[in-house]
């Protein structure tokens, strides 16, 4: 039984295509690793799964639990269990955090026909996940994101995810612009919200986030498509080696595949 | 002076279910129904004898028909202005109606015909004794007149007036005549003018010296009839050490005629007095292709005319086709405060120019603007605002701040900051931001559930919290609903 199957999927951005027949398969409470050059179509990825506006499918297929995950809206597809740390999270002024979160978390339940939370019940969910955050309490009186330092927002991002329990969770590139410090706080938040009927896929230009949350499949994503997969040792390989070595495996590949080199 | 900010908008936004916004758009003027009601009216027309007659039937004294005759005089004299950055269709003011009232003149609440006290009812405003709205007294004004004003006696107990200006000028003649025109002068502009010779009722405020007023005070108006304007004339006077905070809501039918309605509001707080001044500006606005709507000519003006004395405006304007209105503040008293906190939301084919004046006259006077505009569908929205700083306003502060907020593809946000500082000591700042709702926030909404009407109010609220949190709890959200209800449709 498979959370996520992708079948080769392509898609476009701005009339160019990005993924070129990309395939994937996540069972339940597994961690995929998926890395590549720059311009690899990595965050694509992610925004296509969430069903970002601009990203355009020309063929292929996503299933999500037995749905068909491109036929949802972006709403209808946070609302069935797929959850997107953005690597750039948005500011919303003026509007605070807590009611954001209370709002997405009630229009998800709302939509999957359960009982909406009043705001007692949700303050008293909000404080238990706060506790296995180690996230301090001020957070929840700002407005989204708004005045957040880096490891601030990420650290909200995975607070959210937290909160909304998502059966698959992508999280995009949240390593990026980290201190060690930072990436450490997440990646136990993250790991705090691993358990066998939740996937995640962990998109990354560093294998260091990797050393803190240990991944069960590593893939390479090169032109459009995984071009290899393995388990955590291909990180360790990549790391030593870069991309370079994998044109002779795959002629197919163009120089400009796989000259992203990772840091 | 400068043109600062002049944007339009160009997004491709995804296209929605259709069905669903259509609805969203026909359920989006609550208030439009029609009271069918026997009402008395003048036939349309403006002259010297119209004005007589609209005095004789409010049986007003002689002084106050010269007035306003004088006023008439003067408008005749006027040019209609054309500086604001609005589109008007002409209007002619001879087919007009310039008086409407229900039949049965005004009487006690429990004499009021029940098909008015339905539609208070209907627009959530209750007047009779039993649903009565907590801590808040009500005057309630149908097309020309005050059909009723609620909590009378715990009012006069505390020694506070509030009543009708109609019976204002019947029974507190004096206090009438030494405040009617000295803030607003009769010709101090064309629709000012206007009203001055016209204005048939309004709500008379008066606090006495070191008197906490103690409830809201709110009136609510309604137009209800086919062809008329409405001219109302509102004065609140806090005398020395007093405190007022008064709310007004507005309202009218959905109607394909534009209707008129030019108003004149005048604040004196004398020492150390506090006036809060609230409107909730809900006038019909006009179908999506811009036919009909309330055509919105108003002038506010506030006198600190004490020391120490203070006038906030908070104003949230959804309505109204078109809508011109700056409420302002002379801060004529030393160390006297002047504030503007603003929401003016367009839509379709809504035009606003509205914003503020602050004039420090004053020794240390003080005066803040925040003003927030949003911009949807194929509308306009202009700031308009003025910081006069005269030479003898030592240590005199200003602070503005404006914000436009812009939604869709083909609408407009303008800017129009005017500065005139004669003293030098003076510190003025000015803050201006134009912004869009961002593709990424409205995404990152949807990723997290939250769909895009729901995402785009949420957004939208957040960047009025500044001048939400001026308004009485109660009124904050009504207007955050209003504003709701407003934008749907807006996107997709």
């Amino acid at each position: 039984m498979h959370m996520l199957k992708i079948d080769n999927l392509h898609a476009r951005v701005e009339g160019k295509e990005i993924l070129k027949g990309l395939s994937l398969t996540v069972k339940p409470g597994e961690v995929h690793a998926i890395m590549g050059p720059n311009g690899a179509g990595k965050s694509t990825l992610g925004n296509v799964l969430a069903g970002r506006d601009g990203y355009e499918v020309t063929a292929g297929s996503v299933d999500f639990a037995g749905r068909d995950l491109l036929a949802l809206e972006p709403e209808e597809r946070a609302a069935v269990g797929v959850f997107l740390a953005f690597q750039y999270p948005v500011e919303i002024p003026g509007v605070n955090n807590t009611y954001f979160l209370r709002a997405a978390l009630n229009a998800q339940r709302k939509f999957r026909g359960e009982e909406e939370l009043d705001s007692m019940r949700f303050l008293k969910l909000v404080r238990e996940k706060l506790k296995v955050m180690q996230i301090s309490d001020e957070l929840l009186h700002r407005a989204v994101n708004e005045g957040f330092s880096g490891g601030e927002k990420k650290r909200n991002e995975i607070f959210q995810m937290a909160v909304l329990e998502p059966k698959l969770a992508i999280l995009d590139e949240t390593d990026s612009g980290l201190d060690i410090d930072a990436l450490k706080q997440v990646a136990e938040g993250v790991n705090a919200l691993r358990s066998p009927d939740r996937s995640f896929v962990i998109v990354t230009h560093y294998q260091r986030l990797l050393d803190y949350i240990e991944p069960d499949f590593v893939h390479v994503l090169a032109g459009g498509r995984i071009v290899e997969s393995g388990d955590k040792d291909l990180a360790l390989k990549l790391e030593e080696q870069g991309y370079a070595w994998l044109a002779e495996k795959h002629p197919e590949l163009r120089k400009a595949d796989l000259t992203g080199v990772p840091a | 002076m400068n043109e600062s900010e002049n944007m339009t908008r160009e997004v491709a936004a995804p296209v929605r279910d259709n069905a669903e916004v259509e609805a969203a758009l026909n359920r989006r003027y609550e208030a439009g129904f029609v009271t069918d009601i026997e009402s008395t009216s003048l036939p349309p027309g403006l002259s010297e004898d119209t004005v007589r007659q609209l005095s004789a039937i409010k049986g007003e004294p002689e002084w106050m028909t010269e007035w306003r005759l004088a006023a008439y005089r003067h408008w005749l004299t006027m040019p209609e202005p054309d500086w604001a950055k609005l589109d008007i269709a002409p209007i002619d003011y001879q087919s007009v109606s310039y008086y409407s009232a229900p039949k049965d003149g005004p009487k006690s609440l429990d004499e009021v015909d029940p098909k008015l006290l339905e539609t208070y009812e209907k627009l959530g405003v209750p007047l009779h004794e039993r649903a009565k709205l907590a801590g808040v007294a009500v005057d309630a004004v149908f097309d020309s007149v005050s059909v009723g004003t609620t909590f009378r006696k715990e009012l006069a107990e505390a020694g506070v007036i509030f009543c009708s200006m109609s019976e204002a000028i019947r029974e507190h003649g004096d206090l009438v005549r030494q405040y009617l025109g000295s803030v607003v002068p009769v010709g101090d502009n064309y629709f000012a003018a206007l009203n001055s010779a016209v204005f048939s009722d309004g709500s008379f405020v008066f606090i006495p010296k070191g008197t906490r007023c103690p409830m809201e005070l709110s009136t609510y108006f309604r137009i209800n009839a086919i062809n008329t304007g409405q001219f109302e004339r509102t004065l609140i006077v806090a005398e020395d050490d007093s405190y007022v905070s008064y709310l007004e809501g507005c309202t009218a039918p959905m109607r394909d005629e534009n209707q008129l309605h030019a108003a004149v509001v005048e604040l004196v707080a004398l020492e150390r007095a506090q006036i809060k001044y609230s409107t909730v500006q809900n006038w019909y606005p006009g179908d999506e292709n811009g036919v009909g709507g309330i055509y919105n000519f108003v002038t506010k003006r506030g006198d600190c005319r004490g020391a120490d004395s203070k006038i906030s405006w908070t104003q949230v304007e959804t309505g109204s086709a078109i809508t011109w209105k700056y409420p302002s503040c002379v801060l004529r008293g030393d160390r006297s405060v002047g504030e503007f906190y603003s929401v003016a939301l367009t839509h379709h084919r809504q035009q606003a120019d509205t914003g503020t004046k602050m004039i420090h006259i004053g020794k240390g006077t003080k005066s803040k603007i925040v003003a927030k505009g949003i911009s949807a569908g194929r509308s306009s929205n202009s700031y308009r605002g003025l910081v006069k700083i005269e030479k003898g306003a030592d240590g005199a502060r200003n602070y503005t701040q404006c914000d436009s907020l812009l939604i869709g593809k083909q609408c407009g946000a303008h800017t129009f900051p005017y500065m005139e500082v004669k003293n030098p000591g003076a510190i003025v700042e000015h803050e201006a931001t134009t912004s869009k709702i961002s593709d990424d926030q409205l995404f990152y909404c949807l990723s997290r559930g939250i769909g895009e009407e729901d995402a785009v109010s949420m957004i939208v609220d957040g960047f009025c919290k500044q001048v939400f949190r001026e308004l009485p709890m109660e009124f904050a959200v009504e207007a955050k609903k209003l504003l709701e209800v407003s934008l749907e449709g807006a996107v997709g």
